[in-house]
């Protein structure tokens, strides 16, 4: 019998973070302006979960990795062109509407039904791996709900790491107050595990890995199905983005030891 | 009544044009090996490249421990591998220059040196890819692929050695200082060569384990000129030499080698054949170098548009925040605006703007170009050799017989197709010789004209993004590295052959017949794009073609004050500025040309769909912007080579040949009433004292003239509205959104 991981990850795009993210409301209900237009990135806290899963499906033989994407397919698709070269995985894409006013359990049905509808997965050795929240907000309802409707019981949210252990089980530590974390044992799957930040760098591109994926990704963006997911029917008292965060200095890339050298820096000041 | 207007404002673009809107403009939506060489070229330039600019690391040109760590960058972000054939890991299958120069573009849009280091081993493979044989293009491919995990070789690098010490090899390649001779010559055995060269400006060095040489003989027993491969474990001599203490492009290594090596005489590229005792390489220098920098100059044209592309953000958001803080207050026009307020500013970087596009949509078109004659010269060297065709001489006799047919294709291939003999033009379409004919005739123009225009140009118009910047331009906070990009644009107008080269080499091939008759369907075609599109400035371009066209074949038999040709070799100072007006004409058509191809493809695209009409009108506007630059220039141009070769009149006898006369006047005013009121508009009339105008003399007369002022006028005319089309240009910039900061350290 086989024992390794059937892997999901939801992820969904979001603006590049550096773009200017300005809330207007239209006849579709809410959404950002030029959202369309401005350049997209996986959810980085998605993206997290995306790397620590190929990283569980190389260490435990005969695991798989699938990333179930409900967005714009010709948004997705860009952002393919950068995903697809980090690891590998097979797309289950939904042609739909992505941003932080859609409603959640909206999204979280169209995923749950899509990863349902997933031929060959086993769900008795399902891990559902997601953000455990996102960067176009910051609720963290999507994937507990999608967990839900799959029936899968064993929920962990703030997910730093994941150990498989000799009997198999899954020691999963859990982010708490303070920097410490919670420790847990799951005996087995399924189980959720919305990740935080997890302990893996991004990995470099690798164009041989893009290629392979591309040759499933394309034919799953051709036949995403148009899913109805609205932002109209939901009234909004108050929309602002959170200003003290824009204030902040916006850089990419900066080595940790310069961001580790100004925090200290700061402290000290 | 009142009446209020309830025309909606104009769509304008609302972002700075992303992706997907450039795979359209460029032409490679359908091609995801090449979007993903894109994104994962971004990632190395914006990240390793970016930072070690960003700490300083390029404020000197000796050759550091973090330069060299690029490299490493390079080959795990997969550039190192784009060239490599998919049996050697790479991933794009066929021709690779579009591949290459995304590749620029996405190194340069950060650091041009980078570019350059990156590209310097393509270069040094470039004459083996080129012409060498099967093996060593198998040989050189394998060691050069980038190590996979738990691989264990050497990995190599290269660099390509043709510039020599003083007063050897530069521009001219005809004065070969390198010198092969033979060192042993064993009967039955393979010849061992000893190599002799000392380079100039060698880039690459520091990393280079082979260099492809260029080398003439100085043995009798060799025939001529060949490049050669010397490996840095020759015995002999391989010395690096002494670093350049240059001031641009600082992220890549340049050295003064002295390479004194013996190989073997396989190491010739292209290989040799053994007659009546003389080792005869199968291709001569020259031979190798046009196939070479024919595929290679295009990269360096791209990387100088894409500095000035790059420059477009910094400066807007120099320019709008510039006034905040202290007392302005937000919402008010001189917060949320800056120096935008100000039309000359705004202005200035549309031209800039312009520029960049132009270039970009030229270089692109060129390195698609150069992929298609990759595929249809070698197409046609089996055609050849199924016909017993042999040598570049039997070559060429066989494809001058066919000009004739390849115009009467080029006449087919541009009539509409339910008025053509469709039958005959398929015949004509499916000939490859004809096919070569034309792919040779517009890459022999295009790519001489992509280096000289894109880095020319591109170096002004980089001058003057910097000076947009004020005072922070030039220095090294300036976000977008700016003051190092414009600096760095000189030398791509230099290294690979400087303007001069370019110039020389498009005086040839910019008369060959074919081109010319291209020319002639290229105005029908933009004469037909202007009736649906008046706003691209289309118009305005088919007469400056025209204009061109009639110069050039002025100037061809024409003659100067002195009775001496214009239109020669010698006289670069006729045919140099014509290269420079048909490389404005080239860029600013394939401009117009792309951004149809947007309006046509960006509907079929959800995201680009959005805002698509914004978009469109926009960088329509840029064209037209650009194409009354571009008919300016060449206005300016043709008249003064057309007017300055005459000597002017002077008020002599002969001078005041076609003079009125006073006293003709008067007697003429019986039978021509008014005409004494207009003599003196048409021509210069002499009083009944004898008594002229106050000037250098009457004014010029030659044969031609007519039809040049008509040209001319009719040139002038045709800028109507491309200062309206500049006006709403600049005001988009008012209001497109950009990010919040660069994506790249400062
Ligand atoms: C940083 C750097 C890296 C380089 N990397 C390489 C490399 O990797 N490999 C390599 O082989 N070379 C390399 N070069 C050399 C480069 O290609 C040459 O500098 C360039 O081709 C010009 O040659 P030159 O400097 O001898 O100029 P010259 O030949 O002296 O020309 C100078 C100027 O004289 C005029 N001129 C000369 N001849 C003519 C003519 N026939 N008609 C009209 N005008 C003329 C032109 O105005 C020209 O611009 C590099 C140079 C630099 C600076």
């Amino acid at each position: 019998m086989s024992t390794g991981f059937h892997i999901v990850v939801c992820a969904g795009i979001v603006p590049d973070p550096l773009q200017t993210l300005e809330p207007v409301s239209g006849p579709q209900g809410w959404a950002l302006k030029n959202e369309m237009m401005l350049p997209a990135c996986l959810d980085p806290w998605a993206s997290h979960a995306l790397f620590e899963a190929a990283n569980l499906a190389k260490n435990v033989s005969d695991s798989k990795v699938w990333l179930v994407t409900l967005g714009p397919k010709a948004k997705v698709q860009q952002v393919m062109m950068t995903m697809a070269q980090k690891v590998p995985f097979e797309l289950v894409a939904l042609d739909g509407a992505a941003n932080g006013f859609t409603d959640a359990a909206e999204t979280a049905a169209a995923l749950a039904n899509a990863i349902e509808g997933i031929a060959g997965l086993d769900k008795s050795r399902l891990l559902l791996f997601g953000g455990w929240e996102s960067a176009s907000r910051g609720a963290g309802a999507t994937l507990q709900i999608v967990g839900e409707r799959l029936g899968i019981t064993e929920q962990f949210q703030g997910v730093d790491q994941i150990t498989i252990k000799d009997n198999g089980a899954m020691e999963i530590l859990e982010r708490v107050e303070g920097g410490s974390h919670q420790v847990s044992e799951c005996s087995s799957a399924p189980a959720v595990l919305g990740w935080a930040t997890g302990n893996l760098p991004e990995p470099p591109n690798n164009s041989q890995i893009g290629m392979q994926n591309m040759r499933l990704i394309m034919p799953a963006l051709q036949k995403a199905p148009a899913t109805k997911i609205g932002t109209a029917d939901i009234a909004y008292k108050g929309i602002e983005l959170p200003k003290q965060q824009r204030n902040t200095r916006i850089v990419k890339d900066v080595p940790v030891e310069e961001i580790a050298r100004e925090i200290v820096d700061w402290l000290r000041g | 009544m009142s009446t209020t207007s309830l025309e909606a404002a104009p769509e304008t673009l609302r972002t700075l044009p992303g992706d997907d809107v450039r795979q359209i403009l460029w032409r490679f939506a359908d091609r995801f090996d090449l979007q993903m060489i894109v994104q994962s070229t971004r990632a190395v330039a914006r990240g390793p490249v970016a930072r070690l600019v960003a700490e300083g690391g390029r404020n000197s040109h000796e050759w550091t421990d973090g330069k060299n760590k690029l490299f490493q960058a390079y080959d795990e972000g997969g550039i190192t591998g784009v060239f490599l054939e998919p049996e050697f890991g790479g991933i794009v299958e066929g021709p690779k220059n579009l591949a290459l120069a995304l590749v620029a573009w996405e190194l340069a849009w950060v650091d041009a040196g980078a570019a350059t280091s990156s590209l310097a081993s393509n270069l040094a493979y470039a004459p083996i890819n080129e012409r060498g044989t099967e093996e060593q293009k198998r040989e050189y491919m394998q060691k050069q692929a980038p190590l996979q995990p738990g691989e264990k070789r050497k990995q190599f690098r290269g660099s390509f050695a043709l510039t020599e010490p003083l007063p050897y090899v530069g521009v001219d390649t005809g004065t070969v200082g390198g010198k092969l001779r033979v060192a042993e010559w064993q009967e039955g055995k393979e010849p061992i060569l000893q190599v002799d060269k000392r380079g100039r400006f060698i880039t690459n060095m520091d990393v280079a384990n082979f260099v492809t040489v260029a080398v003439d003989s100085d043995d009798e027993r060799i025939k001529g000129s060949c490049m050669i491969i010397v490996e840095d474990t020759d015995p002999g001599t391989f010395d690096k030499g002494a670093p350049t203490l240059k001031l641009v492009h600082q992220l890549s290594s340049t050295r003064d080698p002295v390479l004194n090596l013996k190989v073997p005489a396989s190491r010739i590229i292209g290989g040799y054949t053994i007659q009546d005792g003389l080792i005869v390489p199968n291709y001569s220098l020259s031979d190798v170098l046009e196939a070479v920098f024919r595929r290679t100059r295009v990269t360096v044209g791209i990387m100088t548009s894409a500095k000035l592309l790059s420059a477009i953000e910094p400066v807007i958001r120099y320019q709008r925040t510039r006034a905040r803080g202290g007392a302005s207050t937000p919402d008010t026009p001189k917060y949320d605006l800056g120096i935008q307020q100000k039309e000359d500013a705004r202005h200035r970087l549309v031209d800039v703007w312009a520029s960049g596009e132009a270039g970009a949509s030229f270089g692109f078109e060129v390195a698609r170009i150069i992929d298609a004659f990759d595929i249809v010269e070698k197409e046609k060297e089996k055609v050849l050799e199924e016909q017993g065709v042999k040598g570049a001489r039997s070559q060429l006799r066989v494809m001058r017989k066919l000009t004739d047919e390849v115009l009467e294709y080029l006449d087919l291939k541009y009539s509409p197709e339910d008025k053509r003999d469709q039958a005959r033009y398929q015949e004509l379409e499916n000939n490859t010789l004809i096919q070569y004919a034309v792919t040779e005739a517009i890459a022999n123009v295009y790519t001489p004209a992509v280096k000289l225009w894109n880095t020319s140009q591109g170096a002004i118009m980089m001058r003057e993004a910097v000076s947009l910047m004020g005072g922070y331009g030039i220095t090294e906070d300036c976000p977008g590295f700016l003051c190092q990009k414009w600096f760095d644009a000189q030398l791509e107008a230099t290294y690979e052959g400087p303007e001069a080269v370019q110039r020389r080499q498009m005086s040839v091939t910019m008369i060959n017949p074919v081109f010319i008759a291209l020319m002639k369907h290229w105005i029908k075609e933009l004469r037909g794009i202007a009736a649906r599109k008046p706003e691209t400035g289309a118009c305005n371009l088919a007469t400056a073609m025209q204009l061109w066209l009639w110069v050039i074949d002025y100037l061809q038999v024409g003659k100067d004050a002195d009775g001496g040709k214009l239109y020669t070799n010698q006289r670069q100072g006729v045919t140099f500025p014509l290269a420079d007006a048909l490389s404005w004409l080239l860029t600013s058509r394939q401009q117009i040309l792309d951004v149809l191809e947007l309006e046509e493809k960006g509907p079929n695209n959800p995201v680009v769909a959005e805002g698509l009409e914004g978009t469109v009108a926009f960088l329509t506007d840029l064209c037209h912007v650009q194409a009354a630059r571009s008919s300016g220039e060449v206005g300016r141009i043709c008249a003064e080579l057309v007017f300055g070769y005459n000597r002017h009149p002077a008020w002599d006898a002969e001078g005041c040949k076609t003079c009125f006369n006073e006293d003709e006047l008067d007697e003429l005013e019986s039978v021509i009433p008014g005409i004494g009121s207009v003599a003196d508009s048409v021509s210069d009339v002499i009083s009944k004292d004898g008594t002229h105008p106050v000037k250098a003399g009457p004014c010029a007369r030659f044969d031609g003239l007519k039809t040049f002022t008509k040209y001319r006028i009719k040139l002038d005319g045709c800028l109507t509205g491309s200062r309206l089309a500049k006006d709403r240009a600049s005001d988009a910039l008012m209001h497109v959104m950009i990010p919040e900061a660069l994506d790249y350290p400062q």
